[in-house]
C-alpha cells in the first residue's frame, strides 16, 4: 500500500477506444483480469480466444452491460456513458427471440430510436433511413418479412443493418460470423471494409482462426487475461496462439480459486 | 387481417345461442345497452378487457405472463389492511379508493419481493413468483379472517375482490375503471416504441442508453394498475386471465406488434362485453368467470384458425409447400 | 375481548394435526417442483382442480367419494397435458400457456359451482382457503377412536406421497437434475413429471375442504424453497422442508389464535397464518442462511476484509521497519514504531477500524506498544515478512509470465498476496527462479 502506483499510463487521447485496467468477475470467478488496451481509429479488430475466455464479456463490460469490478472505458477520450450514441452493438444472434412479432424493417429502425427520441413515432423519414441501411447489406427486399421467416444469415444481416442505421463510430460485434452462409460471410467482410474506409472502428468477437489474418488488421488474444494485442501481422503468431489456447497459468488460476473459496466459505 | 370480421361473426354466434334462452326483448335490451345498470357494467368490463389486452401483449412478449398472477394475489393483504386501517381511523370502511390504494401498495411490495428474491438468492423466477403469490395471499386470508370478525367487516363483502362481483358495479366504479383504463392504454401507446425495444432486445436498448430498468418498472406499474382496477370487475384470480388470454390469442392472428396489441385489446373488449351481457341475461352466471370463458373460447378459435400462427393455417401452408415442391420436381 | 385463548387438545390438537399432515404432504412434492423450476405448476393445478371437484360433486352429490379423487387427478394431469399442448402446438410461451389453461379451468369450475349452487353445497371460498377450524367437527370412528375425517384422509395422502417419493427417490432426483440423461438411461422424465402432477392434484383435493388450496400452494413451494437456501444435498433438503412445513403449521395455528388478540381482535384464519409463518421462515432463510444468507454473507465479507486489513497493517509495519533498517543500519534496535494515525492513512482505513485492528493484533501477540506507537513482535515480524514476500514474488511472477507492464503489477499483487498460502508461495518462488529483487527493485525478503 505504501508503494504508489505510477500515474499517467500513456494512453493516447485520439484512440477510438481505450480500456484501462478492466476486471470483471462473475460470482466468484474472475472472467477478465486487468485488461488494458488502445484501439486506433479505423481499425478492424478481431477478438480471439478459447471458449470461456471472456470475449463476449469484454465487449459487454465495455458497454456497461455487465458490472465491472474495476476499470474505465473511454470512447474518443471521453467516458463511455457520455459517448453512447457513438457506439453500435451487434449482439449474438441467439440473444433475442426471433419469434417476436416485428418485421425486419422494425428491427433495423430500432437502431434509430435514439435519434427519434422518447415517445415519438417512427416516421417515413426514419423508415427510409432504415431501408437504406438494409440496402447496404443486401436485404432491402426482405424489409417487410416477419423476422422468423428469415434464414440465420439474413437475421444476422438485420442486426448489422440495425447497427449501420445508427451510423456509429465504434462497433462492437458479438460473433457475427457464427453459423452464417458463405454469402452472408462475404457481405459482412465487405461491410467491415466499407466501415474501415470511412474511418469507423469495429471490434469483432471471432471464432474462426483460419480467417483472422484475412479479415482483421488488429487482433486481441484473450484468455481471461490479455495475452497479446496489436497488428495482426505482429501479434497473430503461433507462439501467442499457443499461449492463448494452450496452457492457462496454473498458479494464477489457483490463486483466483482460493479467492473465490475464501469469499464463499471463509 | 380479417380479425375484426371474425370477431363480429363470433359475437353474432354467441348472441344467437343466448337468444333462445332468454326472451327476445330482454336480450335486445341488453345488447343495445338500454338498461342503465347493464350499460355501466358492460362499458366497464369492455374497457377493462381492452386495456388488459394491450398491457398483456407487452407482458407476454417480455415473458412475464405469470407475473400478473403473483401481483394479483399480492393485492389481497392490501385490501384487507386498508379496510382495517379505514375502520381504525374512523372512515367508513369500504371506501373503494382506499381499498384500491391498499391493493396497489401491497401489489408493488409483492413485485419488489419477486425482484429481491430473484436478485439475492439462487431461486429462479418461478419459485419467486410462487412464494410471493402464496405468502402474500396467505397474509391476505389471515387479515380477511380478522375483518370477518369485526362488527362491520362481515357485511363489507371484501371476498368479492377474490372472485369479482361485476353486477354490483356502481356508476362511479365504471368511471374509475374507464378513467384508469384510458390512462393505462394511453401510456402504452405513448411508450410503445420503447416498450417494444425493451421486450425484444433489452441488452441492445441498454447499450444505446435507454433506461431499461425504468422501462421495466413502467411496464410492471401498468400491470399493477390494471390488476387493481380489474379486482372489482373480475376478481383477483381471474384478472390474470384477462392479461394472459387475449394477448396469447392475438399472437395467432398477426406478426406485427401494433396489430397484435390492437387485436388483443379487441378480443379483450369483446370478451368483457359478451361476458358481462351473458351474465346479465342469465341467472347464476358469475360475470368474471363468464368473461374468462369467453376469452378462452376466442383463444381456442385463434389457436386453430389464426392466420399468422394458427394450427390449421400452418398445416395448410406446409401442405401447400410440399405440393408446390412435388410439382416443381416434375419435369 | 382480551381473554387469553383456551387451548383444547381435541380442538386445536386436531387442527394442528391436519395442518401438519397437509403441509408435509405438499412440502414433500414441492422439493421436486422447485428443483424442476415448475413451482407455478403447483399453483396452476391447485386452481385448476376446481372443475374436477365440482364435477365429482355434481355426479356423486357427496364430498367424500373416490370420484372426487379421480376427477381431481384427471384434471391435474389434464392441466399438465393441456399446458404442454398449448405450448407445443400453439407455440405459446410455456408460462403463458399455463396461465391460459389454469385460469380457464378455474373459471369453468366457478361457473359450475355457481350454476349448481341449489343442488350442491360447495362454497368456492371454502375451496380456496378452507375451514380448518371446522375439522374437529366431522369425526370418523376409527377402531376405538374418534378421529376427524380430514386427519384420516390427509394421513393417508401423506403416507402415499411418502411411499412413492421414497420408492422413486432415485428417479425423481435424476429427472429433476438432468432430464436428458435420465431419458437416455431409460428413466422417463415425463412419466416422473406426470407422477408428480397426479400426486399434487390428489393432495390438493384431499386438502381443499379442510385446509384450502392456498395452503397447498404455499406449502408446495415455500418450505422447499427455504430448504433449498439452507443446503445443497437433496436428502437434507427434503428432510428440512418437512420440518419447516410442520413448524409452519404449528406456529401458524398458534399465531392465528394468539396474534390477533394483541391488537384487540379475536382470532383469524389458521391457513392464512400458516402461509404467513412459512413466509417468515423463508425470509429468515434469505437473511440468515449459513451459506447464502444476506447477513451471513455480509459478516463473512466484513470478517474477510478485516483480516485483509490486519495483514495490511502487518505489511505496513514490516515495510516501515525495512526502510528504517536501510536508512539507519547501525541503529537497528531504535524504535520503528508507528502510531494509529499513520497506520490508518497508510492502509487507507478509518481511525476506528485501525484502532480495532491494532487491538486485535496486539491481543494475538503480533504487535506490541512502543514509545512511538506500535511495532512488530517476532510473530508479527514473520507474518509481515511473509506477506511482503508474497507481494513481491507475485509482482515478479506477473511480470515474467503475463508480461504485464510495470505500472500494472502492484494492484493485482496487492490482492493476490492475501490469498497465498505457504505452498503457493514456495511454488511462486520456484516459477520465478528465486528472485532477489522484485520488478520495482525492492528486495524479496
Amino acid at each position: 500500500m505504501i508503494i504508489q502506483r505510477p500515474t499517467g499510463s500513456e494512453h493516447s487521447l485520439d484512440a477510438a477506444l481505450s480500456i484501462h485496467d478492466l476486471t470483471v468477475a462473475y460470482h466468484r470467478k474472475p472472467v477478465l483480469w486487468d485488461v488494458d488496451l488502445d484501439v486506433p481509429e479505423g481499425s478492424l479488430v478481431g477478438i480471439v480466444g478459447p471458449n470461456g475466455a471472456g470475449k463476449s464479456t469484454l465487449i459487454k463490460a465495455a458497454m456497461d452491460l455487465v458490472p465491472k469490478a474495476s476499470g474505465r472505458v473511454m470512447i474518443y477520450g471521453q467516458p463511455y456513458r457520455k459517448q453512447r450514441r457513438l457506439v453500435g452493438y451487434v449482439p449474438q444472434r441467439e440473444s433475442v427471440d426471433w419469434e417476436f412479432p416485428v418485421s425486419a424493417l422494425d428491427v433495423v429502425a430500432m437502431g434509430l430510436y435514439g435519434r427519434i427520441g422518447w415517445c415519438l413515432p417512427v416516421t417515413r423519414k426514419y423508415r427510409d433511413m432504415a431501408l437504406a441501411a438494409m440496402e447496404r447489406v443486401g436485404i432491402a427486399d426482405l424489409a417487410h418479412r416477419q423476422i422468423n421467416q428469415l434464414s440465420g444469415g439474413q437475421q444476422q444481416r438485420v442486426f448489422l443493418a440495425r447497427a449501420l442505421a445508427q451510423d456509429a463510430r465504434v462497433y462492437f460485434m458479438d460473433e457475427p460470423f457464427a453459423a452464417v452462409d458463405a454469402a452472408t460471410e462475404k457481405a459482412i467482410v465487405q461491410l467491415l471494409r466499407e466501415l474501415r474506409a470511412k474511418g469507423r472502428t469495429a471490434l469483432v468477437v471471432h471464432h474462426d482462426l483460419q480467417t483472422v489474418a484475412e479479415y482483421f488488421d488488429r487482433v486481441i488474444l484473450l484468455n481471461t487475461r490479455l495475452v497479446a494485442h496489436g497488428p495482426t501481422t505482429q501479434v497473430f503468431t503461433s507462439r501467442n496462439l499457443h499461449e492463448t489456447y494452450g496452457g492457462r497459468l496454473n498458479l494464477l488460476d489457483e490463486a483466483a480459486e482460493a479467492i473465490g473459496r475464501q469469499k464463499v466459505t471463509a | 387481417m380479417n380479425a375484426p370480421r371474425f370477431l363480429l361473426a363470433a359475437a353474432c354466434l354467441l348472441l344467437a345461442s343466448t337468444a333462445h334462452a332468454a326472451d327476445t326483448a330482454a336480450w335486445a335490451r341488453v345488447l343495445f345497452l338500454h338498461d342503465h345498470n347493464t350499460r355501466v357494467v358492460v362499458v366497464g368490463t369492455s374497457l377493462l378487457g381492452l386495456t388488459a389486452g394491450v398491457v398483456g401483449s407487452f407482458l407476454l412478449l417480455r415473458k412475464r405472463a405469470l407475473l400478473g398472477d403473483a401481483l394479483a394475489h399480492a393485492t389481497l393483504p392490501g385490501i384487507a389492511a386498508a379496510f382495517l386501517l379505514g375502520e381504525a381511523i374512523g372512515l367508513q370502511g369500504k371506501s373503494l379508493p382506499l381499498l384500491l390504494t391498499g391493493a396497489a401498495v401491497t401489489g408493488a411490495i409483492g413485485l419488489g419481493a419477486v425482484l429481491v428474491i430473484r436478485q439475492l438468492t439462487r431461486l429462479k423466477e418461478d419459485a419467486a413468483l410462487g412464494i410471493v403469490l402464496s405468502v402474500f395471499f396467505g397474509v391476505g386470508v389471515a387479515l380477511l379472517g380478522i375483518v370477518q370478525k369485526t362488527p362491520t367487516g362481515h357485511a363489507a363483502g371484501l371476498e368479492s375482490f377474490i372472485y369479482g362481483k361485476t353486477a354490483s358495479m356502481l356508476r362511479s366504479d365504471a368511471y374509475l375503471i374507464a378513467g384508469a383504463a384510458a390512462v393505462i392504454a394511453g401510456v402504452c401507446g405513448l411508450f410503445r416504441k420503447e416498450l417494444a425495444l425493451l421486450c425484444f432486445d433489452a441488452d441492445f436498448a441498454a447499450s444505446q442508453g435507454w433506461p431499461v430498468r425504468a422501462l421495466d418498472v413502467l411496464l410492471m406499474m401498468l400491470a399493477i394498475s390494471l390488476t387493481v382496477i380489474g379486482l372489482q370487475a373480475v376478481g383477483l384470480i381471474l384478472v390474470i386471465a384477462l392479461l394472459v388470454i387475449p394477448s396469447a390469442a392475438a399472437r395467432f392472428w398477426t406478426d406485427r406488434l401494433g396489430l397484435m396489441a390492437a387485436t388483443a385489446g379487441g378480443l379483450g373488449a369483446a370478451a368483457g362485453y359478451l361476458g358481462a351481457m351473458v351474465s346479465a341475461l342469465w341467472p347464476k352466471m358469475p360475470a368474471g368467470a363468464v368473461i374468462v370463458l369467453t376469452a378462452a373460447a376466442f383463444f381456442m378459435l385463434s389457436m386453430l384458425l389464426g392466420p399468422a400462427r394458427g394450427i390449421l393455417p400452418r398445416a395448410f401452408r406446409r401442405i401447400a409447400l410440399a405440393h408446390a415442391l412435388t410439382q416443381a420436381r416434375r419435369p | 375481548m382480551n381473554t387469553p385463548f383456551v387451548w383444547m387438545w381435541d380442538l386445536d390438537g386436531w387442527i394442528i394435526a391436519a395442518g401438519v399432515l397437509c403441509a408435509m404432504s405438499c412440502a414433500l412434492l414441492g422439493n421436486f417442483l422447485v428443483l424442476r423450476r415448475m413451482s407455478m405448476m403447483g399453483d396452476a393445478i391447485s386452481h385448476a382442480v376446481l372443475p374436477g371437484i365440482a364435477a365429482a360433486f355434481l355426479l356423486s352429490h357427496s364430498r367424500d367419494s373416490a370420484w372426487m379423487f379421480l376427477g381431481a387427478a384427471a384434471v391435474g394431469v389434464l392441466t399438465a397435458v393441456l399446458t404442454q399442448g398449448v405450448h407445443k402446438l400453439g407455440r405459446v410461451d410455456e408460462s403463458a400457456a399455463m396461465g391460459v389453461v389454469f385460469t380457464t379451468l378455474f373459471a369453468l369450475g366457478l361457473v359450475m359451482i355457481v350454476r349448481a349452487a341449489d343442488t350442491i353445497d360447495l362454497d368456492p371460498s371454502c375451496v380456496l382457503y378452507g375451514s380448518l377450524e371446522a375439522t374437529p367437527g366431522d369425526l370418523w370412528l376409527l377402531g376405538p377412536w374418534l378421529v376427524p375425517r380430514a386427519v384420516v384422509i390427509l394421513a393417508a395422502v401423506f403416507l402415499i406421497n411418502l411411499t412413492l417419493v421414497a420408492v422413486f427417490f432415485k428417479e425423481l432426483r435424476l429427472t429433476s437434475f438432468d432430464p436428458a440423461l435420465a431419458d437416455s438411461l431409460g428413466i422417463s422424465a415425463s412419466a416422473m413429471q406426470y407422477l408428480l402432477m397426479t400426486l399434487t392434484a390428489v393432495t390438493t383435493v384431499a386438502s381443499f375442504e379442510s385446509v384450502g388450496s392456498i395452503i397447498v400452494i404455499a406449502m408446495l413451494i415455500v418450505p422447499a424453497a427455504t430448504a433449498y437456501l439452507l443446503t445443497d444435498r437433496l436428502g437434507v433438503m427434503v428432510t428440512l422442508s418437512l420440518v419447516i412445513a410442520a413448524l409452519s403449521s404449528v406456529f401458524g395455528h398458534l399465531s392465528a389464535i394468539s396474534v390477533p388478540r394483541w391488537f384487540g381482535y379475536v382470532d383469524t384464519s389458521t391457513t392464512g397464518m400458516m402461509a404467513a409463518v412459512a413466509g417468515l421462515f423463508f425470509g429468515a432463510a434469505v437473511i440468515f442462511s449459513p451459506r447464502q444468507g444476506l447477513v451471513t454473507r455480509w459478516l463473512r465479507r466484513t470478517r474477510m476484509s478485516l483480516r485483509i486489513v490486519r495483514q495490511d497493517v502487518l505489511g505496513v509495519l514490516y515495510r516501515v521497519r525495512e526502510l528504517h533498517e536501510q536508512t539507519m543500519p547501525t541503529n537497528v534496535s531504535a524504535s520503528a514504531g508507528v502510531d494509529v494515525g499513520k497506520i490508518s492513512r497508510a492502509v487507507g482505513i478509518g481511525r476506528v477500524t485501525a484502532a480495532f485492528c491494532l487491538w486485535r493484533l496486539s491481543k494475538t501477540g503480533r504487535i506490541m506498544p512502543d514509545p512511538d506507537g506500535y511495532q512488530l513482535t517476532p510473530t508479527g515480524l514473520e507474518e509481515g515478512r511473509s506477506l511482503v514476500r508474497s507481494h513481491r514474488l507475485w509482482e515478479t511472477y506477473l511480470r515474467d509470465h503475463l508480461a504485464l507492464p510495470a505500472d500494472h503489477l502492484h494492484s493485482p499483487a496487492e490482492k493476490l498476496e492475501h490469498f497465498t498460502g505457504s505452498r503457493m508461495q514456495a511454488r511462486l518462488d520456484v516459477e520465478t527462479q528465486h528472485p532477489r529483487v522484485d520488478p520495482q527493485g525492492q528486495q524479496v525478503p
